[in-house]
């Protein structure tokens, strides 16, 4: 972790954290995420619920890259969630007994995607950037449907599970637990390489692009590339969360690339705050859990869901961590 | 039967869910245009507007219920815009997204509650059921009527816009609204007046929907995705472009059914994507609008 300051005045991309007072909240984080398996079964969790909130949370982190600090409102995200989750699953049912090569085959795939669409995305600005990727995702959600051979069409590609990893004499059994830190793993590892990017020139870049574009046109920056830099990497991430959800359940469905998920990732954002960077960790944690408690005792959860979207973004925008820093500011 | 018929029946059919397309493409471009928001709870709308005029049409029939139940939805759409999208009307883009998203839940949720997840049918006047003709058996009265009222609507629609003051206020506000709210216009109830506006239109697609397709809860959700299609294929700001971009891209579907039916879907998108690296603002739109 570098201790550079932001070149941006007011708010920076990524608050340096230079002192043992500021990096205690993300030791604490991380001694509790790696003791989840520990004391998650005392409090009545179970463990593949917080391998879900670390997916979810994975992606968001990764749209959030676009979302929150380059300022691309992208409403398409889940379709590279989505051919994560497939390219994955296919690889497994069809190809390969590798976990770990299906992994990296989905993320590329998704990845690929969102390298090659993103610059479609970027001819426009604003609304309309949003709905084209809308639209995009879509796409991908009908391919699904309607393929039906490959993809298993509406009811989801099952008839794959993730397998055990090979280490030279170690064989690792991939059980809820043992699958939780392999998805713990990518979570550092992916916040890591936002942080880092986050804190390069490049992730100034980005924010600059935020805050004013035409500025930067009339510094001689191409900003239609670097939001399309920005929008690959984020496709990147969001695929291998993606491909991370298709193991946890062994299953995955066209709802994984439908824009109904790129809402709930956006929410997330919003709730748990999208200036800042761990605002997507926090806003997977509430929004997961609420739907994994509000879905068991009533049959009205989308009214609730759709309550929290319409509260948190009248009452709320700032999300959590916006909250919290607004009041220790004031 | 023929091929020429086969795909003239397919286009057909294309320009019955092209006309829906365009009827909900035109009133969601009304609302980006002067309130600013991608109303996702249009397709909510739309199934609220035929629950509505399926409980309306035992007593009052269908042409009342056509007349009354979208205006019951807009009403629905009144109280929602004072309540909620109002409210968001100065924020980023992304609030007013994310609001109508969790609205476009809510009334799903609340329509399957109230009327059953089942799908159940719009009873429509029995002489509007009957084939015209014995070789075009598909040209129905329902279906010749559908394109019809379609085309009334929008027309009146385009003749409000053009010759009444609030059409021409509703222009200048997509033009400037800072200059119009300088000059002593009341833009907050120009914003709700468009945003209701906007809202009959989604209904009037939903009846004439559900009077073909039978009702769901969902059933707005089959037609959303398509109209924002439209949109952008016919250029955002421009409600000739939402209508045009509605009957090309139905009719592309409808015409794809009948060639490679597992493409009728893809297809509107393959036509967007065209469309955006050939001519990224659409047919009729403006350079720079909304960005």
């Amino acid at each position: 972790m570098n201790t550079q300051a932001s070149t941006i005045p007011g708010e920076t991309a990524v608050p340096a954290k230079s002192n043992m007072q500021q990096r205690l909240p993300l030791l604490v984080l991380g001694i509790a995420l790696l003791t989840v398996p520990l004391w998650l079964p005392l409090l009545g969790g179970y463990t593949d619920l917080a391998s879900r909130v670390l997916i979810f949370a994975l992606a968001a982190m990764g749209l959030n890259l676009l979302l929150g600090f380059t300022g691309g409102l992208s409403f398409g995200h889940a379709a590279y969630f989505g051919l994560g989750s497939y390219g994955t699953g296919l690889m497994l049912a069809n190809y390969t007994h590798s976990t770990l090569l299906a992994i990296v085959v989905g993320t590329l795939i998704g990845g690929a995607a969102a390298t090659l669409l993103g610059p479609i995305a970027v001819r426009r600005r604003g609304i309309y950037f949003s709905m084209i990727t809308i639209a995009i995702g879509q796409m991908f959600y009908f391919i699904a449907v309607r393929w039906n051979s490959f993809t298993g069409g509406e009811d989801g590609l099952t008839g794959f599970s993730r397998q055990p990893i090979h280490f030279p004499g170690y064989t690792l059994e991939l059980h809820s637990t043992q699958f939780y830190y392999l998805v713990l793993v990518c979570f550092g590892g992916g916040a890591l390489l936002l942080w880092t990017i986050l804190n390069s020139p490049l992730g100034h870049l980005f924010v600059a692009i935020r805050e004013n574009q035409k500025r930067l046109t009339f510094l001689g920056i191409r900003v239609d590339v670097y939001i399309a830099i920005s929008f690959a990497i984020s496709g990147f991430i969001v695929a291998l969360a993606g491909s991370l959800d298709a193991l946890l359940d062994n299953f995955t469905s066209p709802d994984n690339l439908r824009y109904t998920l790129s809402g709930n990732l956006l929410i997330i954002c919003v709730l748990g705050g999208m200036r800042n960077f761990w605002g997507p960790l926090i806003g997977a944690f509430i929004f997961v859990l609420v739907q994994d408690y509000i879905s068991s005792i009533t049959q009205n959860w989308m009214t609730v869901i759709g309550l929290i979207f319409v509260l948190s973004v009248i009452f709320f925008p700032l999300g959590v961590m916006g909250f919290f820093r607004k009041r220790s500011r004031t | 039967m023929p091929v020429v018929l086969i795909i003239l029946f397919n286009a057909f059919n294309g320009l019955i869910q092209g006309a829906f397309y365009a009827l909900m493409a035109v009133g969601l471009s009304l609302i980006l245009g002067l309130n600013g928001v991608i109303n996702f709870a249009h397709g909510g709308f739309m199934a609220m507007a035929a629950y509505f005029a399926y409980t309306l049409v035992p007593y009052v029939g269908f042409w009342g219920a056509l007349i009354i139940a979208p205006i019951l939805a807009g009403g629905v759409g009144y109280v929602v815009e004072q309540l909620i999208v109002r409210r968001l009307y100065l924020r980023d883009p992304l609030y007013s997204l994310l609001a109508t998203f969790g609205l476009a839940l809510i009334i799903q949720d609340l329509l399957r509650t109230i009327w059953g997840a089942q799908g159940v049918p719009l009873a429509i006047p029995d002489f509007l059921n009957q084939p015209l003709s014995q070789v075009y058996f598909f040209l129905t009265g329902y279906r010749l009527f559908v394109v019809a009222l379609a085309i009334i609507s929008t027309t009146g629609l385009f003749a409000i816009l053009r010759f009444t003051r609030l059409g021409i206020r509703i222009r200048a506000g997509n033009s400037d609204l800072e200059t119009i709210a300088a000059v002593g216009v009341n833009i907050y109830l120009l914003r709700s007046a468009n945003f209701v506006l906007g809202i009959m239109f989604a209904g009037l697609a939903g009846i004439l929907a559900a009077g073909q397709i039978g009702l769901t809860p969902t059933m707005g959700d089959q037609l959303i995705m398509p109209s924002f299609v439209a949109i952008v294929v016919g250029g955002v700001g421009s409600l000739l472009g939402s209508l045009v971009g509605g009957l090309i891209i139905g009719v592309a579907s409808g015409v794809t059914a009948a060639v490679y039916p597992a493409a009728t879907e893809v297809i509107i998108y393959v036509i967007m994507g065209i469309m955006l690296v050939a001519r990224p603002r659409g047919l009729f739109g403006q350079e720079g609008l909304l960005e």
